[in-house]
């Protein structure tokens, strides 16, 4: 029995084989095979490269947020990096010190994190009644409203954001004495601070990723999918719009804000011009690139665009052009930070024309070579 | 044709359509129609284009709201209500175009249709556990049985926008029988069907109302099939109801046979009665004789 099972891998004989997440071999040989990597990564390479990696994983957990209205119930959203900063503020002031000119609560990161994810959630649920009455492109421009309207506010609330160009300290990432920020022992091996956010984004991606996996394959994620398709006929099928798209901005708003304090724990200072229009183009760079209305693709597209500077970062040592003053003081023809925006706009144009399904498409293609090989069809 | 006796005949109408007017800025798409349906009866509705077929569909699943009139479904009174709640209530719908989530898969779309049969919430869904879990899999089950009812395994993990349109059609069925309906409405489910595909579908609607015993009513321009499978039949023109009855009887009325073709005098209907059959049956002829036939071959190698 077990013997006929292993030579028929997609002969499933229950239900819940069929509609498991990992259905075949391939697919938990290849996550276990990811998982194993991901796991020896920090050991292996330099705290600057692990930083991007904890960094990428972060952004990972907004994109899949972004993913989730955006992709998978197809509602256009700009406002992500709102989201992003209620999430960071809310955590930053939780877990800041008491005694600073900064509101703060001195709380852990263990209360911070979940009440940044809820805050952030429910600023998405009040925003959401918006997105019942609108769609398309309207809603595209109000939540970019939303962008304008938060600059503003964290430009001026001073006591919480340090207002502009100072900043604010980041999230304190303690749990119980225990400092990520840190460099210390854990079970007896010395970790750097580096490793041990590493090890602490990863873990928060995995359980994330898999919430929002589960939910996508659930009767909330096709209603998703049908809202995105057809709304006329969703709603003839017993879909309520109005509520499913509130469902989708609560959660997605909801991981942008676990996304923004996860980032601002990675960095020492949070700059309030940062929540601006980029961000949120960065977000809808990140999974156009990856791939629509997938886990997996949200999640290489968050890598991508998250190593993408340490890639621009290399370029003015091979072409003298490009400057990494700001001010192209040193006679450069463009700095690097316009050489990334130049680059985020590129690559979406060309993921947009060459493959709309993103990098998540490009690997169908590549499986299903090998399905059909030697054959091309 | 009539091989039903409807379950439950003594109770009350599953639908009642009454006096209903419906006008877009001027033009009036429904004008002061009336009909009834009873339960496990199969009703047609037949017109010219533009009669108002489809609007009386788009008025029973609340996608319009109509101006006079009301329509009741199983005893409330459903004017005003939001399609997703008519829908709860039972009322399943097949559209004219396909109106299939074509991204999804042909399993997604039928899971879809037992939507209002679903309970949990979407934390519940985000864990996987307890409730969602039990219901996803009790749906996976009962969808199966419509996989084999409408002999679409081999489709099953395709995204539907894949599938040939043949295909497409039965999904589309599909999905509203997943919902358990207490009524179908069927809007043109022959439409575009060779007859091969066409005579498959009217053995799908044959069974469904002999196996599953939902009254259904049928929007339908190939007059074989509708004559075939109906019990009653309204005829429109213009928004306006020109008779009601039994499918023989409606296929003679003078009005019916004026309107198809374009209202003669009575010597003209009488000279062009021949082929008022053949242009009642589509204008296809001899192709529509053998689904004339077909349904009633079946029933007898059964």
């Amino acid at each position: 029995m077990s013997n006929a099972l292993t030579r028929r891998p997609e002969l499933y004989t229950t239900y819940a084989q069929d509609m498991a997440l990992l259905d075949t071999p391939a697919k938990r040989n290849s996550v276990a095979a990811l998982a194993v990597a991901a796991l020896t990564v920090p050991w292996l390479v330099v705290d600057p490269v692990l930083f991007l990696f904890a960094q990428g994983f972060a952004l990972a957990i907004g994109a899949i947020g972004l993913n989730l209205v955006t992709g998978y119930a197809g509602q256009v959203s700009l406002g992500h990096a709102f989201f992003v900063a209620v999430g960071a503020y809310t955590a930053a002031a939780l877990t800041g010190d008491t005694d600073t000119r900064f509101v703060g609560f001195g709380l852990q990161l263990v209360v911070g994190l979940p009440v940044a994810g809820l805050v952030a959630g429910l600023a998405g649920f009040v925003i959401s009644p918006l997105a019942s009455r609108l769609r398309g492109l309207y809603l595209a421009i109000v939540t970019l409203g939303l962008v304008f309207l938060g600059e503003h506010l964290w430009k001026e609330w001073r006591s919480l954001t340090g207002g502009l160009g100072a900043g604010r300290p980041g999230v304190v990432a303690d749990v119980g004495g225990f400092r990520f920020d840190q460099p210390g022992e854990v079970f007896g091996v010395l970790m750097s601070s580096q490793q041990k956010m590493y090890y602490l984004c990863f873990a928060l991606l995995v359980v994330f990723a898999v919430l929002a996996r589960n939910l996508a394959r659930s009767a909330v994620g096709r209603a998703f999918g049908a809202i995105r398709d057809r709304d006329v006929a969703a709603e003839v099928l017993g879909v309520p719009l109005a509520k499913y798209k509130s469902i989708a901005f609560t959660v997605s708003s909801a991981y942008a804000g676990i996304a923004g304090s996860l980032l601002y724990t990675l960095t020492s200072v949070i700059e309030p011009a940062s929540f601006n229009l980029l961000m949120s183009v960065q977000y809808i760079a990140m999974i156009l690139i990856g791939g629509v209305a997938t886990i997996s693709g949200s999640i290489a597209g968050a890598m991508f665009l998250g190593f993408l500077p340490f890639v621009t970062r290399q370029a003015p040592a091979l072409f003298p052009w490009i400057s990494t003053d700001p001010a192209l003081r040193d006679g450069g023809f463009i700095n690097v930070f316009q050489l990334e925006a130049i680059l985020y706009g590129a690559l979406i144009v060309a993921f947009l024309v060459l493959q709309p399904r993103g990098l998540f498409g490009l690997w169908v293609k590549v499986r299903n070579y090998w399905k059909g090989w030697p054959f091309s069809y | 044709m009539a091989v039903v006796t409807p379950a439950g005949a003594g109770a009350g109408p599953v639908l009642e359509f009454s006096d209903v007017v419906l006008r877009f800025a001027g033009v009036t798409a429904i004008d002061r129609v009336s009909f009834t349906v009873d339960p496990g009866e199969l009703f047609a509705i037949i017109g010219p284009n533009g009669a108002g077929k489809t609007s009386i569909f788009n008025v029973l699943s609340g996608v319009y709201a109509p101006e006079a009139g009301s329509v009741s479904f199983l005893g409330t009174d459903i004017v005003g209500h939001k399609p997703h709640a008519i829908a709860a209530m039972g009322m399943a719908r097949t559209f004219q175009n396909i109106e299939l989530f074509e991204n999804l898969t042909v399993i997604d779309n039928l899971m879809l249709g037992r939507h209002r049969h679903i309970r949990y919430g979407w934390l519940s869904a985000m864990a996987w556990l307890g409730p969602a879990r039990t219901q996803e899999l009790a749906s996976r089950r009962a969808i199966e049985e419509i996989i084999d009812f409408l002999e679409i395994e081999q489709y099953r993990k395709y995204p539907v926008g894949l599938l040939p349109y043949g295909v497409q059609k039965r999904v589309e069925l599909g999905r509203a029988l997943a919902m358990e309906p207490r009524l179908l409405l069927l809007d043109e489910p022959v439409a575009g069907m060779n007859l091969e595909e066409t005579e498959d579908m009217a053995r799908f609607i044959l069974d469904i109302r002999e196996e599953l015993e939902i009254p259904i009513v049928l929007v339908e321009h190939d007059m074989g099939l509708v004559m075939d499978l109906a019990d009653r039949v309204l005829c429109l023109d213009f928004g306006k109801p020109l008779t009601t009855g039994k499918p023989s009887d409606v296929q003679q009325h003078p009005d019916v046979i004026a309107a198809y073709l374009g209202g003669g005098s009575a010597v003209d209907v009488a000279a062009s009665d021949a082929a008022a059959d053949d242009e009642a049956a589509g204008g296809r002829g001899e192709p529509t004789a053998g689904t004339h036939d077909r349904p009633a071959e079946t029933k007898g190698t059964r």
